[in-house]
């Protein structure tokens, strides 16, 4: 093997990490700015110029303060699951293609293990919230885990859709189906899915879920119940718990830029390259802080009502709807 | 039914649990201590604990004169500062057998009308961010600061104004007031609809609200819960129709009444008596009376004769009364507060049994308590 | 759950969305203090300060203690010295513990020869409690450095300090 492999894997894991660290700790200083233009204030503008420097000023806070592991709580678990919540962001976007060369591991089933390592980000709050030794870190926790479960079901029904009608689940390849002009991404192939827009929204309503994003946190917005799963993690912490739901909704918002909206592709058909693909990616990021912005929470059983009783039978008869369009067509 | 009881009842496991509302607690607005008894996700009681704030504002009126209890009234509910003055000053007055000029009776219908918007604002902004929405709140408050800046003009205050005094009020309102208190109600009505769009109509909002935490009528006549409550339970009573004081009968205007009884019944009484302050503050300004503002021969330290009076008035937060005692000298032997909070935090306990806790906070925050006025 | 529920409901969710978007674009009502500020309205109510009497070149406040019986909080502390041959007392000290008022105006509407208003200081900071245990002479001498104080009384029995809460004195002086 020629030096070129393992010096190329290199600069993709620093790129890797640079785009997580960066989006982690710049989407906080967009939300913060987003919401106040919502709310008709300017948002952080002290430090720095315009607020930048607040993220650096946050971080520079949680650093300096003092890592507490509670008495009695299990100290491996506690400590180990802000870095099982972090390290799925990383490692799903190790496949996502950037543009027709940026893609750190072109694999054949790289849409399986996006998905597969983002149930590690369940399994990771879970562990936080058992091992803080609160009683309502637990309750919040096993809150979470029936969400995220209940909303993983119709993503990957959604998803499973999309396959069907690309018929690969190489992220690469998928995107590169869509090249042409706006109308030939999956979101416009009616012809094989009458109801693809409709896909789109449920994976789109899943992602909010999926990342506890309002007006899906009940389960860590909660004033009533304190902090939810991360009371008791102080300091950096909680900072890397922050950072990781920010980046996974990078990761959710790129994962639907491609499935959905042509990767990389121009909508113009000419010039396609990575500045489409981050325009589109924060333009989903926008919709987020647009929605968290406007909502109020959710009520629990009301989550779980919408995905069980409204998005599974829905994604469910897109699906039938999509198999039987293709084989009509 | 005793706590006991009603745990063994129905439940999962049958173990519960005792959660802490603390006195600090975002959700509860104010000091307010509320001990839940709970089995996993659902209350099986909730005892209220209050008296964190209270400031003896009962016993201050012992040791003031009748002039020097005045800016207290303002201090029991800070949000409906005006409506408290009001029934203070005016009982004081009909004691003193002192005639108010007709100016000063429009200018503090207005005052304490603009001050009831404020205050459903506030309770507005407030309830919604305890149901997780952040954004309305900041709208609200746009809002209001129009509001506190007129007053700001002619009081001097923004929130708890010494505004009237025995025989009329301390100074008039200029030109000023009265074009932008015009141009408030012109700015307000376009905004209520910005809010039943982004708000009222949302679906997230309406299956939070409709069907939580119903109290029926009986119920709120057993703990004497009063304003938008009963009015959201079907009961039309609102004291500014039932006992009317000041110039209210001269102005046409509704009383919101809504009959389920639930979360958004009150929601809705509430949004709706905006709309009907407005409605009040117009006529006001448009038959404005000229003349003084205040009564003539008000003497410099007031006596009362002796005896006991009440009045009554209807506040933001429900029916607020205050019952005077007089033995003839120039301090109150007794003041007496009836504040509705109070009263409509006493249904709590019943009307949260068995309810979840996001529920219950729903149902608390729909109560519009300030605990101040609890507490006194 | 019926189909039109979800349709309705859905829309209602879009057109919210459409609020908060018109809302992005419209310019922030903030005023970025401490860079910009407001301007006090004239009657605005700040801590009450003296006024200065041109013609005589002293505070026209005549010490008559008429604001100190007035004020519901025992904030205001006031002494004054008659001065050989003159009618007036003149005050010679004039203290006001901001810490207890409350803005009430009993004060000012107590006096009856205009010698207190409000000021429209409301930029107040300080790092301990004597920063509002106000002098209000000094401060009306930093305005006026023509101002001549008056010297005190020299000290007599000073009689207990008696809290103002009408004649019966319920609850009275210490």
């Amino acid at each position: 093997m020629s030096l070129a492999e393992p010096i190329r894997l290199l600069l993709f894991l620093a790129g890797i990490l640079g785009f997580v660290a960066l989006n982690a700790a710049y989407l906080v200083w967009v939300e913060r700015k987003g919401a106040g233009r919502f709310q008709r204030r300017p948002g952080p503008t002290e430090v720095g110029y315009a607020g930048l420097l607040q993220p650096l000023a946050d971080g520079l806070k949680l650093l300096s303060k003092q890592l507490i592991v509670p008495p009695g709580a299990d100290g491996v678990l506690f400590r180990l699951a802000p870095l099982m919540v972090m390290a799925p962001a990383m490692m799903c976007l190790a496949v996502i293609p950037f543009s027709e060369t940026l893609v750190a591991r072109d694999l054949n089933v790289g849409l399986v293990m996006v998905f597969a390592f983002g149930s590690i980000n369940v399994l990771a709050l879970l562990l936080g919230g058992w091992a803080s030794r609160n009683k309502y870190a637990i309750i919040s926790a096993a809150r979470v885990v029936s969400q995220d479960v209940a909303y993983e079901i119709p993503m990957l029904l959604a998803v499973i859709t999309v396959m069907m009608v690309t018929g690969t689940l190489n992220l690469g390849e998928i995107v590169q189906q869509q090249e042409g002009g706006c109308w030939r991404w999956n979101l416009f192939r009616l012809e094989a899915n009458p109801l693809m827009p409709v896909t789109f929204l449920i994976f789109y309503i899943c992602m909010l879920a999926e990342t506890n994003r309002a007006p899906f946190d009940m389960a860590e917005a909660e004033s009533e119940l304190v902090a939810g799963a991360f009371t008791e993690y102080a300091g950096m912490g909680f900072g890397v718990f922050f950072m990781a739901e920010y980046a996974n909704i990078a990761v959710g918002c790129c994962l639907a830029a491609v499935l959905f909206l042509g990767g990389w592709q121009s909508p113009i058909g000419v010039f396609p390259g990575l500045f489409w693909f981050l325009l589109k990616v924060y333009l989903l990021v926008f919709s987020v802080i647009w929605v968290r912005w406007t909502f109020p929470r959710t009520q629990f059983y009301g989550l779980l009502n919408l995905s069980w009783k409204i998005l599974i039978p829905l994604s469910l008869f897109t699906l039938v709807l999509t198999s039987a369009a293709m084989k009509v067509w | 039914m005793s706590a006991n009881a009603y745990i063994a009842a129905d439940s999962g496991t049958g173990e519960t649990f005792v959660l802490n509302l603390g006195p600090q607690h975002p959700a509860t607005h104010g000091v307010l201590r509320v001990k839940l008894t709970m089995d996993g996700e659902y209350i099986r009681r909730a005892e209220p604990v209050c008296g964190y704030i209270h400031r003896m504002h009962e016993k201050m009126g012992e040791n003031r004169t009748w002039a020097q209890f005045l800016p207290n009234t303002s201090r029991i509910d800070y949000l409906s500062a005006m409506a408290y003055t009001q029934a203070y000053v005016a009982r004081v007055e009909r004691a003193a057998r002192l005639a108010v000029p007709p100016r000063a009776e429009y200018i503090r219908v207005i005052t304490c009308e603009l001050n009831r918007i404020s205050s459903h604002l506030v309770w507005f902004g407030a309830f919604l961010l305890d149901l997780g929405g952040f954004t309305p709140l900041l709208y609200a408050f746009d809002d209001r600061e129009k509001i506190l800046d007129l007053l700001e003009a002619i009081t001097g205050s923004r929130l708890t104004y010494c505004y009237y005094r025995f025989g009329g009020l301390c100074n008039d309102v200029d030109k000023d007031f009265i074009e932008g208190s015009r141009a408030f109600v012109a700015h307000m009505r376009p905004r209520l609809e910005l809010y039943r769009k982004l708000v009222t109509d949302n679906i997230i909002l309406r299956k939070r609200l409709e069907g939580i935490g119903p109290i029926s009528a009986q119920m709120c006549r057993r703990y004497g819960a009063t304003g938008p409550v009963i009015r959201g339970s079907g009961v039309a009573y609102d004291v500014r129709k039932v006992e009317p004081y000041s110039a209210y009968p001269e102005f046409d205007f509704d009383i919101p009444v809504f009959k389920e009884g639930d979360c958004m019944a009150r929601y809705l009484v509430r949004m709706e008596e905006i709309r009907q302050s407005l409605r009040i503050v117009e006529q006001a300004l448009d038959r404005l009376p000229e003349g003084p503002v205040m009564a003539e021969k008000v003497p410099r330290t007031l006596k009362i004769p002796p005896g006991d009076y009440c009045f009554a008035v209807e506040a933001a937060r429900g029916r607020f009364a205050v019952r005077l005692v007089s033995d003839g000298t120039d301090t109150p032997y007794r003041v007496k507060l009836r504040t509705p909070s109070f009263s409509n935090l006493s249904l709590f306990e019943e009307a949260s049994r068995d309810m979840m806790l996001p529920d219950a906070l729903a149902l608390m925050g729909s109560l519009d308590l300030v605990i101040p006025d609890i507490d006194r | 759950m019926k189909l039109k529920e979800v349709a309705t409901g859905f829309a209602s969710l879009l057109v919210g969305l459409r609020v908060t978007l018109a809302q992005f674009f419209k310019p922030g009502v903030t005023v970025h203090y401490p860079h910009e500020s407001l301007k006090m309205p004239p009657r605005y109510r700040g801590h009450i300060e003296l006024v200065f009497d041109e013609e005589t070149g002293k505070p026209a406040c005549i010490a008559c203690k008429l604001c100190e019986k007035a004020c519901p909080s025992d904030c205001i502390a006031v002494e004054g010295v008659k001065p050989e041959g003159k009618g007036r007392k003149v005050v010679t000290e004039y203290r006001l513990d901001f810490t207890k008022c409350s803005l009430c105006a009993a004060c000012v509407e107590a006096c009856k020869s205009e010698a207190i208003r409000f000021s429209r200081e409301y930029n107040l900071a300080g790092r301990s409690k004597e920063d509002f245990l106000m002098d209000l002479l000094a401060r009306l001498e930093v305005e006026h450095p023509q101002l001549q104080r008056e010297k005190p009384a020299p000290p007599a029995e000073k009689p207990e300090a008696k809290h103002h809460r009408g004649e019966t004195g319920k609850e009275a002086a210490a």
